[in-house]
């Protein structure tokens, strides 16, 4: 089940967008997704959809491999789609029983699914493109400044790598206590939802009690490895811009710009 | 009363790039009564072969039959059957939950809907069975030594009653002396009420001395079948792949090829002993 | 002194009832002596429960004593000011290889160390390099540790630690969770770093096959040091062993069983080789 999701994860191989700075590709996203609410018009949409698909391109990522990962929202799209269509108010094209189909509706809702769809798609690029812990360390040298502010930069981007980490040995570890639990006779299946909430319990108490367990070894092994958060810390691989970064940059900023164009102009 | 492989193959993650055959083509007749040892490395499909016997996996092909019915026919009890076929995993004590030992035990017979009484007398009877002193029955499972939370989560398999206990690596992380206990106790549980057992274990010395036949699993496939003496017979092979009869059977190997009348298939230090005072004349 | 140094250690802890009220105290180091010389193979055996693990966190600066003193290199562990340097100087390797892995790259865990120590980028690449080629992942560093099986993940711990440039490596029962291929990959990587690169090793264990190479072993029981000597010495006495829960290679059981019945053979027979030997010359001489 947990394998379906394909969204997001990273998608092993060799492509310009693959090398970019972490920051160079979280800045594009955001850019990417804040143009969608800028552009209002179907030229706007036109110019985002070349720019994903070069973008896409350029990723080596089988369009394929995205598209499978997009299964997982499906309903949340439909759902979008079929509010916006039925519920928007404005010249009626069709009438069925007591729904109404408005032209206002329809625009709106092939807008909305192409926003939400582009939107999902972008962001997928950047994480099908970068691996989780490069994503984290991108992150915490871009929110860097908000350390003025007293926020625990270092330690956050140091807890979300450590979670990447244990989540596949959680996941592991819960499948090893459900059977175990079932080799003797729990059903984590039947019953109403109380009975199955109650079914529970043995599965999640020493699932925490294991994890506790882990999280107090690791605090050791990473103290005994010197380990005192973020001060003096250096870097094994420290973020540098390259040329290709820069560049990047550039095409980012002329695309934002045609967009802003677009807008005002058109 | 048996359980019967019949040409079971198992693939994990059957329809994806990441497919791995786990067990290929494994047939076994596993009669009643019988001590076995489960040997092969991490990796070889032992694991996965015992959690196809209880039915928590279901072979992608083939069948297995408990007392002659295929347990995965569409009208079978699997709840029952897992009550038959106990399964002790490794680390088992890490499954343990409730506030107090006793109750901990009493999961199982409790799951298989019987009376309060009932559940209770076998609580009891599980954890006497394991050796644990009364004096722990009240306290929290997560107070007590490594053995002990072991044994505990034992005889929360046996509460239930099986007719089969399959035990994987029962031993693993404990010290010598608990390693013995453990092994001690389940070889007079076998004993005394006859059950079949099932011994999972990547040491080839802690089988030979209790276990009257051994299997060895190799890639998913069974590679030898047998009496111990005639498993480590092929020392040689099992060597080829990275696993090694006991530090005896090479040693007697050696003073064979050194001239010395013995016996090549001793497999436990007793039979050794007897083996060499004989040849040197001491008997 | 040696490297590691330890004088009238104690460590005391409290046990309290559910209610948080004092129900006793557990000593669970009592007044352990140990001087190991740079350079030395060591190895601390005991049953589960006997101190040696709380004796071993005690050389990393991870426990402090309740009495008594632990020195490393000189330097009292109780000294704060001296804390990164013991750490630094004392590497450790735990038991439970899932737990002490943090990387999410078998390259930047082993690169982990170095960071926490501020060295320069270009130096820590050159570290995790070399820390690696000398246990034999090198070939593993881009790998997902989750890939690995518990021989290779011990082994790319202990590359974690070497790559902090330790004097000493303190490696608290780092097979007891492994099958006896990952036990013999883990004991070859650590018994090559003590020939090899001169770093003295302290082994915790109970499986008495790992320190038959070991300088000096000691056991433990109830906190305190119970035997010590050369592995020889340690295993003539088989009974003795056996009282503390322990057991001793097959062979060496073997040995003492013969020796029983009227067989004459040396004390202490460590390895198979010694024992045919042994008997063989028995064999021969009746003849």
């Amino acid at each position: 089940m947990l394998r379906d999701i394909t969204l997001g994860q990273y998608y092993q191989t060799d492509s310009v967008i693959h090398k970019l700075d972490p920051r160079v590709k979280l800045v594009a996203t955001i850019c990417f997704i804040v143009s969608l609410f800028v552009v209002k018009n179907w030229v706007g949409y036109a110019v985002a959809a070349v720019f994903l698909a070069v973008m896409i391109r350029l990723s080596n990522v089988p369009f394929k491999y995205m598209v499978k990962g997009m299964k997982a929202i499906v309903f949340i799209l439909l759902i979008t789609v079929v509010f916006n269509l039925f519920l928007t108010p404005g010249e009626t094209l069709v009438s069925v029983w007591k729904l109404r189909i408005t032209k206002e509706g329809l625009q709106l809702a092939v807008m909305m699914a192409v926003r939400l769809s582009f939107l999902i798609v972008g962001s997928s690029v950047m994480t099908l493109t970068t691996t989780p812990n490069s994503l984290t360390d991108g992150m915490e040298k871009l929110m860097r400044p908000l350390r003025i502010f007293k926020v625990p930069v270092h330690e956050v981007a140091m807890m979300m790598s450590i979670a990447l980490r244990f989540i596949p040995i959680l996941l592991e570890e819960t499948d090893k206590i459900m059977k175990a639990q079932i080799a003797r006779g729990a059903d984590f299946e039947s019953g109403n939802l109380i009975r199955k909430a109650k079914a529970m319990v043995p599965l999640l108490v020493p699932l925490f009690i294991s994890a506790f367990r882990r999280a107090n070894d690791l605090a050791m092994a990473m103290e005994a490895r010197c380990y005192r958060g973020g001060e003096h810390r250096t870097k094994m691989k420290p973020l540098r811009y390259a040329a290709r970064d820069r560049i990047a940059y550039g095409v980012l900023a002329a695309y934002f710009a045609l967009c802003i164009v677009i807008r005002t102009c058109l | 009363m048996s359980i019967i492989l019949d040409h079971v193959n198992y693939v994990y993650e059957g329809d994806t790039a990441l497919a791995v055959h786990a067990l290929k083509d494994v047939n076994l007749v596993i009669p009643d009564g019988q001590f076995i040892g489960l040997i092969g490395h991490t990796g070889s499909g032992k694991s996965t072969l015992v959690q196809h016997l209880n039915g928590l996996l279901k072979p992608t092909e083939g069948s297995i039959y408990y007392n002659g019915e295929d347990i995965h026919a569409a009208d079978y009890d699997k709840k029952k059957l897992r009550s038959r076929v106990g399964l002790v995993f490794q680390y088992p004590e890490h499954q343990l939950f409730e506030i107090d030992v006793f109750s901990d035990v009493c999961f199982g017979p409790k799951n298989l809907g019987l009376s309060k009484k009932e559940t209770e007398l076998r609580a009891y009877a599980a954890l006497k069975q394991v050796g644990l002193e009364d004096e722990y029955f009240y306290q929290s499972p997560f107070d007590l030594s490594g053995g002990q939370k072991r044994r505990v989560a034992i005889a929360g398999v046996l509460a239930m009653k099986p007719d089969v206990l399959i035990l994987d690596e029962p031993t693993a992380g404990l010290d010598p002396r608990g390693r013995d206990e453990i092994l001690d106790q389940i070889a007079r549980l076998k004993e005394e009420t006859g059950i079949t057992v099932i011994l999972v274990s990547h040491s080839m010395e802690d089988v030979a001395k209790y276990v009257e036949r051994i299997i060895v699993m190799n890639r998913g496939s069974v590679m030898y079948d047998g009496a111990p003496k005639e498993v480590f017979a092929h020392y040689r092979e099992l060597e080829a792949v990275g696993l090694a009869a006991p530090q005896v059977t090479y040693l007697m190997q050696a003073l064979r090829a050194g001239g010395m009348p013995v016996a090549a298939d001793a497999t436990t230090i007793g039979e050794a002993k007897e083996e060499i005072l004989k040849a040197l004349g001491k008997e | 002194m040696g490297i590691i140094k330890t004088e009238k250690l104690v460590f005391e802890y409290i046990r309290r009832d559910e209610e948080g009220n004092v129900e006793g105290i557990t000593r669970a180091v009592d007044e352990v002596d140990l001087d190991v010389k740079q350079g030395d193979f060591v190895a601390i055996l005991g049953h589960n429960g006997s101190g040696k693990s709380t004796l071993a966190k005690h050389i990393n600066a991870i426990l402090y004593p309740t009495e008594g003193a632990v020195w490393v290199d000189g330097m009292d562990t109780q000294d704060e000011k001296h804390l990164w340097d013991i750490r630094q100087e004392a590497g450790m390797v735990f038991q439970n290889p899932d737990n002490q892995i943090i990387g999410q790259v078998v390259e930047e865990d082993v690169g982990f160390g170095p960071e926490n120590m501020g060295v320069p980028t270009e130096e820590i690449w050159a570290r995790v390099e070399e820390s690696l080629k000398a246990v034999g992942m090198y070939e593993y560093r881009k790998y997902s540790p989750n890939k690995l099986s518990g021989g290779q993940k011990q082994r790319v711990s202990i590359a974690g630690v070497i790559a902090m440039h330790p004097k000493c490596i303190i490696l608290d029962e780092p097979t007891a969770m492994l099958d006896p291929n990952g036990r013999r990959e883990v004991v070859r990587a650590v018994r090559a770093l003590n020939d090899v690169e001169g770093i003295t090793i302290v082994l915790i264990t109970h499986y008495m096959e790992e320190i038959v190479h070991a300088d000096r072993v000691f056991v433990m029981d109830q906190g305190r040091i119970a035997m010590q000597g050369t592995p020889r010495e340690i295993f003539s006495q088989v009974e003795r062993l056996k009282e503390l829960r322990l057991d001793v290679p097959q062979v060496t059981l073997l040995a003492h069983e013969l020796k029983k019945s009227g067989v004459d053979l040396p004390d202490g027979i460590l390895t198979s080789e010694e024992l045919v030997q042994s008997l063989l010359r028995a064999y021969r001489g009746q003849k």
